[in-house]
């Protein structure tokens, strides 16, 4: 660990440094790069049609309880990210990528964020093809027809709000036409979310109807065979006089291993959804509207205890500015288990239960300060149903163009262990982080 | 053939009484309406469309200086009425390949979204008021794509060698931070020189003015631009390069397509 600890500074200080050193000289943007990104060679770059950004992040996190089964330390990790955009006479290209030292898993390594091309072979067809990051749907840290892969550990330990959204390996062929725009998304390959295992997080484990950690590391069975366990999704969507409607289906798996096998090892059944969204603006704030259906293909009638049942989900929205720079939105969540007297029945003695319905609100709070440089930002979860809630609060402040500090907590709290955020509940942590930009 | 010589004449002598009339037009003021009409077709709506390279600097009381620098791409869709925005961010490196849409109507609230690459997400962005500070400068999202000319009483309080004076009171007194404002048109451009804003106490706090003015490609325009704000202490300048107007902008790069894949117009 103290071994990473002095890589991950080192990677750190040796980036940064030249940056904070030409940054005090010097206030303007140009001047605050590091000596080898400015003048003649960005220049060279701009001729040849690249361009380039990335940043140093340096951040640390504590847990606020301490677990049995865990570290201490939430979070202790270095990131330099670099991106390379490239504009060659139309074809379009990105490399993104991110090295990174983390002293709590003892671990260093290099991660490929997006590397993809995108191409207009048709003059109302974009072509997206290779590693990518993938958005849509309307709701806001609540997902019901973008079934891309999240990482949620990241997004529980408090790592900046990009890295929730995980890449996929994909072709993306999208249609405009003056009706509709169609998306079609082909991933030869399962894209899982990456969910919560134990190994940094602790969770509630059905099986032994505990919470458990680092003593109880869930396995699952991957889902790696090209193209036989392969993903679809599509999208049909239109922007009406600026009410944006759109259509939506999935076919392919659960992206959290919502089944489980009889040798305790976890897997991802099959998941087939379709939805719809609405957007528009209302009263001076913005309205949105989203529903899904989830077939949960292993288990259509709800009787197999060991794999989640189908749902309906429903999300709806209303965001308004309240004050100058304050931001105020509002989103109510219902899941409906369908087949719930099954699944009450399969289910051993002795066990918790799962509610039929499942509400949930969030409220986001943002306010902008200081020329818009301070930020203060909520996001409260609270399900009446579960009892638990999740609360996000963060605080960022723009020193210059370049460096921004940050520091922000994951609350959890719950009524039960057995709650969605009830079983993080010995999770809560706090986080502090430091970033130069360039 | 006759009849035609007579027509010959009729229809000149026509023709200079208008051109007449019109001379006499030009000589006399014009009404309040018609100059706040035509400022804002001169600062606002130059050629069909166009597009400029932007940066600005802030600094702020303390001298501390901020830079922001982003392609605007304008669409014009009627002549004084709606607009497309597609504005294309460079720098800081922590906005790069953001963009900001904007479709402005005249009789309701703007539709604007954000485009966030990192995340590949499409954000739409509450309708907010408009008099709050465009990406952390001094200048306000209406410096930047216009007031409503309805949304003031308008009052010719002064006609100078080279200017008509404005003075604007706003119809919701409520809906704003000041009392009135002042504008400073030019005759011969009715291009907006200076505008100054006055708070409810009658104190001059905020004023924006151009401080440099080419003709490009036949259009009186603003290259270099302040707003101070008076109480606060800080100013912003914006500086405008590779203006280029009626360049045949396709009304479909003002949609989600053209934010997940900027055009080469935005990235030049």
């Amino acid at each position: 660990m103290k071994q990473t600890i002095r890589l991950l500074l080192q990677l750190f200080l040796t980036i940064a440094l030249p940056g904070l050193a030409a940054g005090a000289a010097e206030t303007t943007f140009s001047a605050d790069l590091p000596a080898l990104f400015t003048g003649q060679f960005n220049k060279k770059l701009e001729e040849a049609g690249l361009d380039y950004r990335g940043f140093v992040d340096l951040r640390g996190g504590r847990r606020l309880r301490q677990p049995l089964a865990e570290e201490s330390t939430s979070m202790a990790e270095s990131r330099l990210q670099l991106e390379l955009n490239g504009d060659f006479a139309g074809l379009l290209g990105k490399i993104k990528g991110d090295l990174f030292a983390d002293a709590v898993d003892d671990h260093s390594g290099a991660e490929l964020r997006e590397a993809f091309f995108l191409a207009s072979p048709l003059e109302f067809a974009d072509l997206k093809v290779g590693r990518q990051i993938m958005t849509w749907g309307t709701g806001d840290l609540l997902f019901i027809n973008d079934l891309f892969p999240k990482d949620w550990k990241a997004f529980f330990i408090g790592r900046d709000d990009e890295y929730l959204k995980a890449p996929a390996d994909a072709a993306r062929l999208s249609l405009f036409f003056a009706q509709a725009n169609l998306d079609f998304v082909y991933m030869p390959r399962f894209n899982p979310s990456s969910y919560i295992d134990g190994h940094r997080l602790s969770y509630w484990f059905p099986g032994t109807q505990t919470i458990v950690g680092r003593n109880h590391i869930l396995r699952d069975d991957e889902r790696s065979r090209w193209f036989d366990d392969d993903e679809i999704a599509l999208r049909l969507y239109r922007n009406w006089g600026g009410t944006e409607v759109a259509l939506y289906f999935y076919d392919g798996y659960w992206k959290t291993p919502e089944g489980m096998l009889e040798d305790g090892r976890v897997y991802y059944p099959g998941l087939q959804t379709f939805g719809a969204s609405l957007r528009t603006s209302l009263e001076g704030g913005l309205a949105h509207l989203e529903v899904g259906h989830y077939d949960s293909k292993e288990d259509r009638h709800g009787d197999n205890p060991l794999v989640r049942n189908s749902e309906w989900r429903l999300l709806i929205g209303y965001e308004h500015e309240v004050a100058p720079d304050l931001t105020a939105g509002l989103q109510y969540y219902l899941e409906y288990m369908e087949d719930y007297d099954n699944y009450r029945h399969s289910l051993p003695p002795q066990t918790e239960k799962r509610d039929q319905y499942r509400h949930l609100l969030t409220l986001r709070l943002t306010q902008l300060l200081l020329s818009q440089n301070l930020k203060l930002s909520l996001f409260a979860y609270y399900s009446p149903s579960d009892q638990d809630a999740h609360l996000r609060p963060q605080i960022s402040y723009k020193l210059t163009d370049n460096w921004l500090l940050v520091g922000g907590a994951n609350l959890f709290s719950g009524e039960s262990e057995a709650t969605f955020f009830g079983q993080f509940e010995e999770n809560s942590n706090a986080y502090a982080g430091l970033r130069y930009n360039f | 053939m006759r009849k035609l010589a007579i027509n010959r004449i009729l229809i000149t002598s026509l023709l200079l009484f208008s051109l007449a009339s019109a001379a006499g037009a030009e000589a006399k003021t014009p009404e309040v309406e018609t100059i706040v009409k035509r400022a804002n077709l001169a600062a606002y709506y130059a050629g069909k469309d166009g597009r400029a390279t932007v940066k600005m600097t802030i600094t702020d009381a303390q001298k501390r200086v901020r830079e922001r620098e982003f392609t605007i791409l304008r669409r014009d869709q009627e002549d004084g009425g709606r607009q497309q925005f597609y504005v294309y961010f460079k720098q800081p490196s922590d906005v790069k390949g953001m963009v900001f849409m904007v479709h402005k109507f005249i009789d309701k609230d703007d539709d604007r979204w954000l485009y966030l690459p990192a995340l590949d997400l499409v954000k739409r962005i509450a309708a907010s008021d408009k008099r709050t500070s465009f990406v952390g400068s001094d200048y306000f999202y209406e410096d930047v794509s216009g007031r409503g000319l309805d949304e003031d009483e308008h009052q010719l309080i002064e006609t100078t060698e080279t200017c008509y004076v404005v003075e604007n009171r706003p119809k919701d007194p409520k809906s704003v931070e000041f009392q009135s404002y002042t504008v400073w048109i030019d005759k011969k451009t009715f291009l907006p020189l200076k505008a100054e804003y006055l708070d409810p106490e009658g104190q001059l706090y905020r004023r924006v003015e151009a401080l440099k003015i080419e003709e490009i490609e036949g259009y009186p325009t603003v290259v270099e631009s302040r707003v101070d704000n008076l109480t606060g202490g800080g100013f912003t300048i914006s500086r405008f390069s590779h203006i280029d107007f009626d360049i045949n902008l396709k009304e479909d790069l003002f949609t989600e397509r053209y934010l997940r894949r900027p055009p080469r117009e935005a990235k030049r």
